[in-house]
């Protein structure tokens, strides 16, 4: 997608999401006010619409093929901040980025971050995104204290936890409304630094009886792994995990400005990369030497949040790696107990050689409270994967059938590929959430190709 | 809608009894899709194909279609896209004709190519329109390699497809930009009963690789595909033949 127009200017574009697959053509809206907000979802025609934020959704989920897509970046002012209590209030086109800009100097932090800054806080209600406190914070919502949602009648509504209508919005794609502004609970933190542990797990048994046995320590944990190595080290990893730095952690230089967020950026990835650029032996040879430029052990060590959260933002577009054929990310979660699920599929993703390079494996605590939510207590484990691998599709069907068998589900943010069967074996409240759409809007305003391509 | 690997949920296919729309509809069944309409004139051949892809687990309509019947085309197909979106239209009905007889007999040239390229480009126009409308799908038009450079034993159907081809690509570039993406596969000789009868040409095919060639190419949102690859090559070398020597080479 190009770069935006003006208030509430309309054009026609195609539109992809993060992967860059299934791209279709929408009528692009900005809106700038509540107003315009109204008058856009009350003209949207007979395709519908849907919200969307920064784009980095991977699959189809902030499309809408042949209808409207609502450019919602145009409504970004951040209204309040409760330095006293750690809230602020905020419209929904405000980027994580921005809150840290504003927020860190202040001493305060956003309560769940993914891997990417720049996502919207509407598209982190509607994705009920996670990050890498989920097992100790649980998902975005729940530090959301309300928001308003514009739903299909022209209606603004202020929707508070414990209710129907948040916990359908919580993580319903962008299916129940347009969320237009959120109050946000915040962290305090003394710095805008991280103290950070890294060390390596031998395999992959090592690397969940490591997690298993210490992560309760760490505010935040994550394991980069290697789906590459086989054989004895299969699922060989570098875990790092690692809490905000207290003050007194900082050297005497850095302590004259501990809040100053600097996220460091290098120029974007060009244009027009040829496929097939991450083949197994480039991404073999990458993720071997990421494994062992990794130390054994280290404590303690002081990174940047850029560095330690988001070390992707530093590259502008880096999707573009991928070349013309994008790439799927595939994102799904199994339950404590179900460790031999995991392992099965850690295996035939060696076995197979997809050649993804930093997969992540993270575990959950606690899911939320939110319909389609994601994040469920368990093992959860995201790859990257060129889209143009021949027979890619039917391979990662059969993952799925794994996952739905053993109670797990997939990431629907992530998702472009789907058995539209498998939603309701995944999601078991999927029926309910389609029930209340029906009542609420009855006449299908906010569709999107997930939607479509999934019966939501 | 489709899914990022091109596999279509909804499929139209005009020509329902075409052995190469069925083996692409068997194919495509296998992974995704789950509504297919078969266009075509009303016959128990129509039936029985729509039998057989039912069997397979999809949901299958017919819709009676006649390609020279051009007046008819709009209402015939707008009742298929007034039931939902389609993911990929199959441009597949075409006849191959008697050479012979078609010079002999001006009327069956003008069957000939009014179904091959006239029904075509009013079929192919009006399910670009109700494609546009839907801001995505796939427009595959079944062309031939036989429509590259006319050949001596089958000019007719060979300029039908030319006409065809043509039409297909500027159609491509029409829609470029609307999500609406058009496909021309240019097969060889395909063994299929159409062709039963004639001997078959060098790089001859079956159907089953023409049905895989069309998946790989909505995968990559191909433009043209040739079926075999290797027909490529040899057409560029053909088409640049001095007409005094290729007259003379037996194809």
């Amino acid at each position: 997608m190009a770069s935006p127009t003006g208030p509430a200017g309309t054009r026609t574009a195609s539109v992809t999401g993060w992967g860059r697959t299934a791209p279709t053509t929408a009528r692009l809206v900005r809106p700038g006010s509540y107003g315009e907000a109204v008058a856009a979802v009350r003209a949207c025609g007979a395709r519908g619409g849907i919200a969307r934020g920064l784009g980095r959704a991977y699959g189809d989920a902030a499309q809408n093929a042949g209808g409207v897509v609502w450019d919602m970046t145009g409504l970004d002012r951040i209204r309040r901040i409760d330095a006293e209590a750690g809230v602020v209030e905020c419209e929904a086109g405000v980027s994580l980025h921005r809150l840290m800009e504003v927020l860190l100097p202040l001493g305060w932090f956003v309560p769940v971050s993914p891997g990417t800054r720049y996502v919207t806080v509407g598209g982190a209600v509607g994705a009920d995104i996670h990050g890498k406190n989920h097992h100790v914070a649980g998902s975005f919502t729940r530090h959301v204290r309300s928001f308003e949602l514009l739903t299909a009648d022209g209606a603004v509504r202020t929707v508070r936890p414990g209710t129907d209508l948040f916990d359908a919005t919580a993580g319903g794609m962008g299916l129940t409304g347009v969320v237009l502004a959120a109050a946000v609970r915040l962290v305090p933190v003394q710095t805008s630094l991280m103290t950070v542990d890294t060390e390596r797990a031998a395999d992959l048994d090592d690397l969940l009886a490591r997690l298993s046995a210490t992560d309760h320590r760490y505010r935040y944990s994550v394991a980069w792994i290697d789906l590459l190595a086989r054989g004895a080290a299969t699922g060989r990893a570098v875990l790092t995990r690692g809490d905000h730095a207290p003050l007194d952690a900082l050297p005497a230089r850095a302590r004259r400005s501990p809040l100053a967020f600097r996220p460091g950026r290098l120029p974007p990835a060009p244009r027009g990369l040829p496929d097939g650029l991450l083949g197994r032996r480039s991404v073999g040879l990458f993720n071997a030497l990421w494994y062992r430029k990794a130390p054994r052990r280290r404590t303690g060590e002081l990174q940047r949040i850029s560095t330690f959260f988001h070390p992707l933002d530093g590259v502008p577009h880096w999707n573009r790696v991928y070349g013309r054929g994008g790439f799927v990310q595939y994102q799904f979660v199994v339950g404590h107990g179900e460790e031999e699920t995991l392992r099965r599929v850690v295996e035939r993703i060696a076995a197979r050689g997809c050649p993804s390079f930093l997969a992540v494996l993270k575990r959950f605590g606690a899911g939320g409270s939110g319909w389609l939510s994601f994040p469920a207590a368990g093992w959860t484990l995201a790859l990257d994967i060129p889209a143009g691998l021949p027979g890619l599709g039917a391979f990662l069907d059969e993952l799925d059938e794994a996952v739905a068998a053993a109670g797990g589900r997939v990431y629907l943010a992530k998702d472009a590929r789907l058995r539209p069967e498998l939603v309701d074996v995944m999601y078991p409240r999927a029926p309910e959430f389609r029930e209340l759409r029906e009542r609420l809007d009855p006449r299908g305003v906010f569709t999107s190709d997930l939607s479509r391509r999934l019966a939501l | 809608m489709k899914d990022a690997f091109g596999s279509p949920q909804s499929l139209l296919i005009l020509g329902g009894t075409s052995e190469i729309a069925l083996a692409t509809a068997r194919r495509l069944i296998a992974r995704r899709t789950r509504t297919v309409w078969l266009a075509g004139r009303p016959s128990p051949a129509l039936e029985d194909a729509a039998g057989q892809l039912r069997s397979l687990g999809a949901d299958v309509r017919t819709v009676p279609f006649d390609a020279l019947d051009t007046g008819g085309h709009e209402e015939a197909l707008g009742k298929v896209f007034a039931e939902g979106d389609i993911d990929v239209v199959l441009l597949a009905f075409g006849v191959l004709g008697d050479q012979e007889r078609a010079e002999a007999e001006p009327a069956e040239a003008v069957r000939i190519a009014g179904t091959n390229y006239t029904g075509a480009v009013s079929a192919g126009l009006v399910c670009a329109r109700s494609l546009r409308v839907q801001g995505h799908g796939s427009l595959v038009v079944l062309s031939s390699v036989a429509g590259r450079r006319a050949r001596r034993s089958n000019f007719v159907y060979g300029s039908s497809k030319a006409g065809l081809d043509a039409f297909a690509q500027g159609l491509g570039d029409a829609l470029y930009g609307t999500g609406v993406h058009v496909m021309v596969v240019r097969p060889g000789f395909v063994r299929t009963k159409m062709t039963a009868g004639t001997a078959p040409a060098p790089l001859a095919t079956t159907a089953e690789a023409v049905a895989e060639a069309v998946g790989t190419g909505l995968r990559r949102r191909s433009e043209v595909v040739w079926v075999p690859g290797a027909l490529r090559p040899v057409m560029t070398i053909l088409r640049h033949m001095p007409r005094a020597i290729f007259r003379r080479l037996p194809v």
